[in-house]
C-alpha cells in the first residue's frame, strides 16, 4: 500500500474504496505538516479508550471536528479535500499521567484547520465544528479542548466588544484604579423597591457599579420593569451625591430574542449606561445583543452562568480560556473572569491566563498559565475582566497584586454584609482600593506591606476597620481542580 | 458635599508632596502629565479647562508642582485634577486623574425629575455652581 508519514494512504484508489479506514490512513494525521499563519489550531486533552492509539486517538478528533464520517465516502473527492480535513500535527503525553502514575494515560492533541472551514464572524459556527459531535465520539473517554489559535484573518471578521475597557473608562470618567462593584443580595425574593434601596446604599457609600444576579429576571417577587424603574431612581441619586457615574448592570435575559430587545429598549430609554446577560442565552444571542449594545452605546455585561458545567473539571470539556477568546470576539465588555483568591474555583496563575486573553493586545505563549500559542487580536477592542466571588477588603493588595487596575472588583457580600450598613460596606471597599493604589504608585510593595496599609487607612476610616476586623479569618483555601499540566523548562540564569 | 471623582477622592487630600510622588510614577511610566480645571463639576462635564498643555517627556514632578501652584493661585476656589496619558497603541487615554484642589464650599447637584408617561422619570442632574455665569461666584 502507498502509505507517506504517519500512516496516510496517499494513493487515490486505495483511499477511496467503499468501506471502513483508520482515520491516519484517511490523512487525519499529519505529523509533518506545518501550520499556516491562517490555519486555525486547537490543543485538546484527550484520554482515549484503552487499547487506542493515541495519534489515531488525535486522528479521530482531527476528522469528526472536521469532514469526516465513519466510512470512506466517495463524494470527497468533488471536493478539495485536503484542505477540509482538520489535521493532527501532533501529540505530546500530559505530564503526570499515563505509565508509572495514578492517572490514566492524556495526550495534548495539536490540530490544524484551514480558515476556509469557517463562516465569518460567526461563533455558533466556529463552535458547532470544535465542539460539535467530537466530545461525543466513543474512541475516546474524555476530551476537553484546551486553547485555540484563532488566525488574525478570522479574527478581523469580529467587531468585538462593543465599548471595551478604554471608552468604557471614557464614559465613566474614571481612570487609574481598579473600579469597584457589587452583588445585590439576597438573590431573590426583594421587591423592586427593597432593592432599589440596596443599589441606592452601595452606590452612595462609593461603588462604580451594582449589578443584577444571574437569576434575577422577571420573577413573581419582583418584575423587570419595576426592578429597572428603582434601579434606575436609585443610580441617579446616588450620581447626583457623589458627581460620579454609577451604573446598575439591568440583567436583560429573557426567554426570547424578542423579550430581551424589549427590556434592552426600556432600560436605554431610562438612561442606564449599562445591561447584563447570562452566558446560557448562546452564542447567537450574544452576538445579536453585542450589535444592538454598538448601536446604542450600552456596556455589555457578561455573567458567566453555567461555564463550570463544562470548563472546570480537567479531563473533559472546554477550558474557560477558549470560553474568554470566543466572547471577546462575539463582542462583550465585562467578563467575570475569577478571582483566585474567593469562593469559586480558580488557581491564580491560570486565572491570570484568563485575564491575558481579555486584556492583551498580543496574548503571549505561557504554559505556566495555561497559554498554549500567541494570540494577535489585530486591535480587537479589551475585555474588563470582572472578580466576583467571596472576596472582601482585607484581600484589596492580593487582588491589586494579581490583577492590574483594569479590573471590576466586585464586592456582593464584602459590601452587603458590613455589620455598620451597606454604605459601610461600600466605602470601607472605595477607601481600601484608594488607598492601595496610591500605595502602590508609591512604590510600595503592597503584596508583602498590604495589611499594614489597610491598616493605616482604617485608623481613620472606621467603616474599613470594621470590615477588616469581621472579614479577618475568611479564606478560601481549596486545591483548584484546573492547574496548567507542564513541565518547566529550566532556564538558564 | 465632597464629589468623589477621580482616583484618591475618599482619602484625605493629599498633600503637595504626595501628589509629587504620584506624578514621579506617571513619569517612570512615560506617561504624559496634564492640568486641569473647572467650576462645573458635573459628572459629564468631561472638557475640564486645560492648564498649559499636557506637559511630554517631562524629567521630574518639579515642573508638574509648579504649574499647579500657578493655577491654583489663578483659580484657588475651582476644582482641578491632575491627569496622565499613556499613548501606547490600544490605550491612548487617561490612565490616570485625581483631584488636588477643592473650592473651600462644594455645593454638590440638584437632581431633576421629569415625570412622564407610565412611571418613565427622566432625570437631570445640575450643579449648583453652575446657576450663576461661570467664574462669578465659585471661582
Amino acid at each position: 500500500m502507498n502509505t507517506q508519514s504517519g500512516g496516510r494512504i496517499t494513493d487515490i484508489k486505495e483511499r477511496y474504496k467503499g468501506g471502513v479506514l483508520k482515520y491516519k490512513q484517511m490523512g487525519y494525521w499529519r505529523p509533518d505538516y506545518e501550520p499556516k499563519d491562517t490555519d486555525f489550531i486547537c490543543v485538546f486533552r484527550i484520554t482515549p479508550q484503552d487499547g487506542v492509539d493515541p495519534e489515531e486517538a488525535a486522528a479521530a478528533v482531527a476528522g469528526e471536528s472536521s469532514t469526516a464520517t465513519w466510512t470512506v465516502v466517495w463524494t470527497d473527492m468533488l471536493t478539495a479535500y485536503e484542505d477540509y480535513q482538520g489535521k493532527a500535527y501532533r501529540i505530546d503525553p500530559v505530564p503526570g499521567t499515563g505509565a508509572g502514575t495514578d492517572k490514566e494515560a492524556q495526550y495534548f492533541a495539536y490540530i490544524a484547520y484551514d480558515i476556509i472551514l469557517f463562516e465569518e464572524g460567526s461563533i455558533a459556527n466556529v463552535t458547532a465544528s470544535l465542539i460539535g459531535n467530537v466530545f461525543s465520539f466513543k474512541p475516546l473517554k474524555a476530551a476537553r479542548l484546551e486553547d485555540i489559535r484563532i488566525p488574525a484573518a478570522y479574527v478581523k471578521t469580529f467587531k468585538g466588544p462593543p465599548t471595551g475597557i478604554i471608552v468604557e473608562r471614557e464614559r465613566l470618567d474614571k481612570y487609574g484604579r481598579p473600579l469597584l462593584g457589587a452583588t445585590m443580595k439576597p438573590k431573590l425574593g426583594l421587591s423592586g423597591k427593597n432593592y432599589g434601596r440596596v443599589v441606592y446604599e452601595g452606590l452612595t457609600g462609593g461603588l462604580d457599579f451594582t449589578k443584577d444576579d444571574e437569576n434575577i429576571n422577571s420573577q413573581p417577587f419582583m418584575h423587570w420593569r419595576d426592578r429597572f424603574l428603582f434601579c434606575m431612581e436609585a443610580v441617579n441619586r446616588a450620581q447626583a451625591n457623589s458627581g460620579e457615574i454609577k451604573g446598575h448592570y439591568l440583567n436583560i435575559t429573557a426567554a426570547t430574542m424578542e423579550d430581551m430587545y424589549e427590556r434592552a429598549e426600556f432600560a436605554k430609554s431610562l438612561g442606564s449606561n449599562i445591561i447584563m446577560i447570562d452566558l446560557v442565552i448562546g452564542w447567537t444571542a450574544i452576538q445579536s445583543i453585542s450589535n444592538w449594545s454598538r448601536k446604542n452605546d450600552m456596556i455589555l455585561h457578561m455573567h458567566r452562568a453555567g461555564h463550570g458545567t463544562y470548563t472546570r473539571q480537567k479531563n473533559h470539556g472546554v477550558s474557560f480560556r477558549v470560553i474568554a477568546k470566543w466572547l471577546r470576539l462575539a463582542g462583550v465588555d465585562h467578563l467575570h473572569a475569577g478571582t483566585a483568591v474567593g469562593k469559586l474555583e480558580g488557581d491564580p496563575m491560570t486565572v491570570q491566563g484568563y485575564y491575558n486573553v481579555c486584556r492583551d493586545s498580543v496574548t503571549k505563549q505561557d504554559y505556566s498559565r495555561g497559554l498554549f500559542f500567541d494570540q494577535d487580536w489585530v486591535d480587537l477592542r479589551k475585555v474588563m475582566p470582572v472578580a466576583s466571588g467571596g472576596i472582601h477588603a482585607g484581600q484589596m493588595h492580593q487582588l491589586l497584586h494579581l490583577f492590574g487596575d483594569d479590573v471590576v472588583l466586585q464586592f456582593g457580600g464584602g459590601t452587603i454584609g458590613h455589620p455598620a450598613g451597606i454604605q459601610a460596606g461600600a466605602t470601607a471597599n472605595r477607601v481600601g482600593i484608594e488607598a492601595m493604589v496610591k500605595a502602590r504608585n508609591e512604590g510600595r510593595d503592597i503584596l508583602n506591606e498590604g495589611p499594614e496599609i489597610l491598616k493605616a487607612a482604617a485608623r481613620w476610616c472606621k467603616p474599613l476597620e470594621q470590615a477588616l476586623e469581621t472579614w479577618k479569618d475568611v479564606s478560601f483555601n481549596y486545591a483548584s481542580t484546573d492547574t496548567p499540566d507542564f513541565v518547566a523548562t529550566p532556564t538558564a540564569v | 458635599m465632597h464629589i468623589t471623582q477621580g482616583q484618591f477622592s475618599f482619602l484625605p487630600a493629599l498633600t503637595d508632596e504626595e501628589i509629587r510622588v504620584q506624578v514621579d510614577y506617571a513619569i517612570s511610566k512615560g506617561w504624559a502629565v496634564s492640568i486641569e480645571w473647572t467650576d462645573d463639576p458635573h459628572p459629564r462635564n468631561v472638557y475640564w479647562t486645560m492648564w498649559e498643555l499636557p506637559m511630554f517627556k517631562i524629567q521630574d514632578g518639579a515642573a508638574v508642582l509648579f504649574e499647579l501652584t500657578a493655577c491654583r493661585k489663578a483659580c484657588p476656589n475651582a476644582y482641578i485634577k491632575v491627569n496622565a496619558f499613556d499613548n501606547t497603541r490600544g490605550v491612548e487615554s487617561m490612565v490616570m486623574s485625581f483631584i488636588v484642589n477643592r473650592p473651600a464650599v462644594e455645593p454638590g447637584f440638584r437632581l431633576v425629575r421629569q415625570e412622564d408617561a407610565g412611571r418613565m422619570i427622566r432625570y437631570t442632574t445640575v450643579a449648583y455652581s453652575t446657576d450663576t455665569p461661570p467664574g462669578t461666584t465659585h471661582v
